[in-house]
């Protein structure tokens, strides 16, 4: 029993709360290639952003001594997401729209990107320095919850009111979006548009309400996603580029343009990260009794060590480049 | 005006501009900033050669660099008495060969004439089992040499073979990168060799066994005189750097300019032409008999070989080797400002663009430190206080001007300063 709830705490939790980050960036990210057609690199200094701009407010209400039972990051991240989304949006008008009007080929989008990405990067880090930040040093305190295991004769399964908080905001975030897409006519138009936007745009769609529609929701969810990132570990203003490949990964092994391929290849590569680094040595640690004497259980039995945590995403993103481009679900390609 | 007088006064403005930031930061300052440049040059070269003749979107330069630098510092750097001595190279041995089982063990199941689900079934059983393989040899191998030698030392060559063999090196990784990874298109490949760069750096940088991982090498030898050599003639400690640096600076020019040369020879012969046409329509190209994918991978271990040549020079230059300093900024997309802002397809204007953005990026650095300290002057007359940092701050301004520079180049100048020129035969 020990052994399955040290499981638990260590793959399952940190699985799905990785994954939850990851396929709230995935799905931004997606769909923006579905619409836009361009893989967008800024996303990750969009999540980085918008996770600043959460730790601003929240730093204002603390403060004035206003302190929730929830962690304040969660309470301010409406307004911060009101934020993220008009900085998208300019930076939409000013940047991507006029390569856009001339006609711009996709991956001269990509490029903009990335130089959206270095002027973001370079203004976090102007305002932020280098260092960390965290919401829970001005006097909140991240709850920690044990389900008590005693009578399977086990340690407790752990996780933090952050952790639960994420998952919940995941849930309803795609809940939301799912109705959404399903149910409204502007989701139904951004669907259409996103399979093929030059019939959307004959029938009548609006295509310019579409794409600024796509930022607003990737604006939101990446500042969703950024702000539960830094509420479970810590702010820091370089998350951004090591987020940003698993993000990309995600999206390309659910397919890009794909949804709800982004969810699932969110939650793939978090649980396939938190696995490749998992050490199995333990679980097998029960055995040792059984098995006969020559066979010595090492240390470590992880698949990869634990500096190459962010390499499976790549490995796993180069993997499905060649065995299979276009993703799980099959994806839409420049 | 003509683009060959429009290219002659941009060079012209550049050298302007040289001798005025010359006059600013002092000979020996301008020196340093110089050669890096030419280092910097080189490696923007191979991206015009990847992306300006072939259309090719390596977003993985970074990892060529690095193996670039790898190279060098393995070649140049003294030999290890205590590694060569000892039982680390059994070790090695010993999982080189477990790396070569491994491999024919996957090679043989490659031949075994199985389809569909169980032939993957059990190409990913014998990739495991290889890996395992591998790892349980290559694992004591790495404990053992950290343990003992700290890592396994260089072979004490000259640093100029260890350029060559960081071109060679570069070169043979990019073939095998290009030949997974080039039947992918634009966004896809991008985000490929992103991956892959990464991939790399993750292997350099903790492979502490091999690289001495973030502990840093240093010193690694210079190819020409140091200072030091100069100084033990008798030459003044503060002209020997000017001599020394001089000297490097004349080599790597050198260097620059015979890859110019040969560059410049392909663009205008019959190889480059195919190339333009690929770049600009390879499903016509292929129509025309033309190995679209093969001509693709000649391009990109061209490009890589010189990367990682330009890699190398940097390395043996500042004279020390440290993984954790290789970020994508600086070692990617910089190298896209430079070929996008000097004109893609273009050897001279990447290789102008090199120059002018390596400048502007450095220099931005000190500038807005100056322009802080102003500002923080002013602020706290106003009785609001100084700036806090400035000096670790102001260096992200240069991220900052790097992305208002790609942006600014791509809405105004998309073509480049010096614009490619398409010659149309009448």
């Amino acid at each position: 029993m020990d052994v399955l709830v040290f499981f638990i705490n260590k793959v399952l939790v940190a699985g799905t709360v990785l994954g939850s980050i990851y396929a709230l960036g995935a799905i931004g990210a997606t769909l923006i290639f579905g619409i836009l057609r361009f893989a967008h690199f800024a996303h990750g200094d969009m999540m980085t952003m918008g996770a600043f701009f959460a730790f601003l407010i929240a730093l204002v209400f603390y403060h004035y001594g206003i302190y929730l039972p929830v962690p304040m990051g969660f309470v301010v991240m409406p307004l911060a997401m009101l934020l993220t989304i008009a900085v998208a949006l300019g930076i939409d008008k000013t940047v991507y729209a006029p390569l856009r009007r001339r006609g711009a080929r996709p991956v001269t989008l990509l490029i903009a990107s990335i130089g959206v990405t270095l002027m973001l990067q370079g203004l976090i880090r102007l305002f932020f320095g280098t260092g960390q930040y965290s919401f829970f040093d001005y006097g909140e305190t991240k709850s920690i919850f044990r389900i008590d295991m005693s009578w399977a004769g086990a340690r407790p399964i752990t996780f933090t009111q952050p952790q639960v908080l994420m998952v919940i905001v995941t849930v309803v975030l795609v809940l939301i979006l799912n109705f959404f897409l399903t149910g409204t006519r502007l989701g139904k138009a951004m669907r259409a548009m996103a399979d093929n936007a030059d019939l959307a745009q004959v029938s009548g769609i609006n295509t310019q309400l579409v794409v600024r529609l796509t930022w607003v929701i990737a604006a939101a969810l990446a500042c969703a996603a950024g702000t539960m990132l830094s509420l479970d570990v810590s702010l820091k203003p370089d998350l951004a580029f090591n987020i940003i490949l698993p993000i990309f990964a995600a999206a390309i092994v659910g397919g890009l343009g794909q949804v709800y391929g982004a969810i699932a290849g969110g939650f793939l590569l978090g649980f396939a990260e938190t696995l490749g680094v998992f050490n199995w040595s333990t679980i097998l640690r029960p055995l040792a009794g059984v098995l006969p004497d020559w066979i010595v259980i090492p240390p470590d039995l992880s698949l990869v060590p634990t500096e190459y945590k962010l390499t499976v995403s790549f490995v796993i993103l180069v993997i499905t480049l060649l065995w299979r481009p276009t993703g799980i679900f099959k994806g839409a390609s420049t | 005006m003509n683009s060959v007088s429009r290219a002659a006064l941009l060079y012209l403005g550049l050298a302007v501009f040289i001798v005025l930031v010359g006059l600013w930061q002092g000979p020996a300052n301008i020196s340093l900033l110089l050669l890096q440049s030419t280092a910097f040059a080189l490696v923007a070269l191979g991206l015009n050669v990847q992306f300006g003749y072939g259309g090719l979107f390596n977003f993985g330069i970074l990892g060529f660099v690095m193996i670039g630098g790898f190279a060098v510092t393995f070649v140049s750097y003294p030999v290890s008495k205590t590694f060569w001595t000892g039982e680390g190279p059994i070790w090695l041995l010993r999982a080189l060969v477990a790396f070569a089982a491994g491999f024919a063990l996957v090679w043989g199941a490659r031949r075994l004439p199985l389809k569909g689900g169980w032939k993957a079934a059990l190409m990913v059983l014998c990739y495991f089992i290889a890996y395992v393989v591998y790892r349980s040899q290559i694992d004591p191998a790495a404990n053992y040499i950290e343990k003992h030698d700290g890592f396994i030392g260089g072979l004490g060559l000259h640093p100029v073979l260890g350029w060559i063999f960081g071109g060679i090196l570069a070169g043979g990784v990019a073939w095998i990168i290009g030949k997974i990874a080039l039947g992918l298109r634009s966004d896809y490949l991008a985000i490929a060799t992103i991956g892959i760069s990464e991939i790399i750096r993750a292997l350099i940088k903790n492979a502490d066994w091999l690289t001495r991982g973030t502990l840093t090498v240093s010193p690694i030898p210079w190819p020409v005189p140091t200072p030091g050599d100069y100084q033990d003639h008798g030459v003044a400690p503060a002209v020997s750097f000017i001599y020394a640096r001089g000297g490097y600076l004349a080599l790597a020019l050198v260097v620059v300019a015979i890859v110019m040369f040969l560059i410049q020879r392909a663009y205008g012969g019959p190889w480059g032409r195919m190339m333009r046409a690929i770049r600009d329509n390879f499903i016509a190209a292929n129509s025309m008999g033309k190995n679209v994918t093969a001509r693709q991978l000649e391009l990109f271990v061209l490009g890589a070989v010189l990367m990682g040549i330009g890699g190398a020079m940097l390395v043996s230059m500042l004279q020390i080797f440290d993984p954790g300093s290789y970020q994508p900024i600086n070692h990617t997309f910089l190298f896209w400002v430079m070929v996008i802002v000097g004109g893609a397809g273009n050897n001279w204007g990447a290789l102008l663009g090199a120059m002018l953005i390596y400048l502007v990026y450095t220099l931005s650095g000190p500038l807005s430190q100056a322009l802080f300290y102003a500002i923080s002057g002013w602020t706290t007359q106003l009785g609001w206080g100084a700036i806090p940092d400035i000096d670790s701050r102001s260096l992200q301004m240069r991220v900052f001007v790097l992305g208002v520079v790609i942006v600014l180049a791509l809405r105004y100048a998309p073509k480049g300063l010096i614009p490619e020129v398409v010659r149309r035969e009448r």
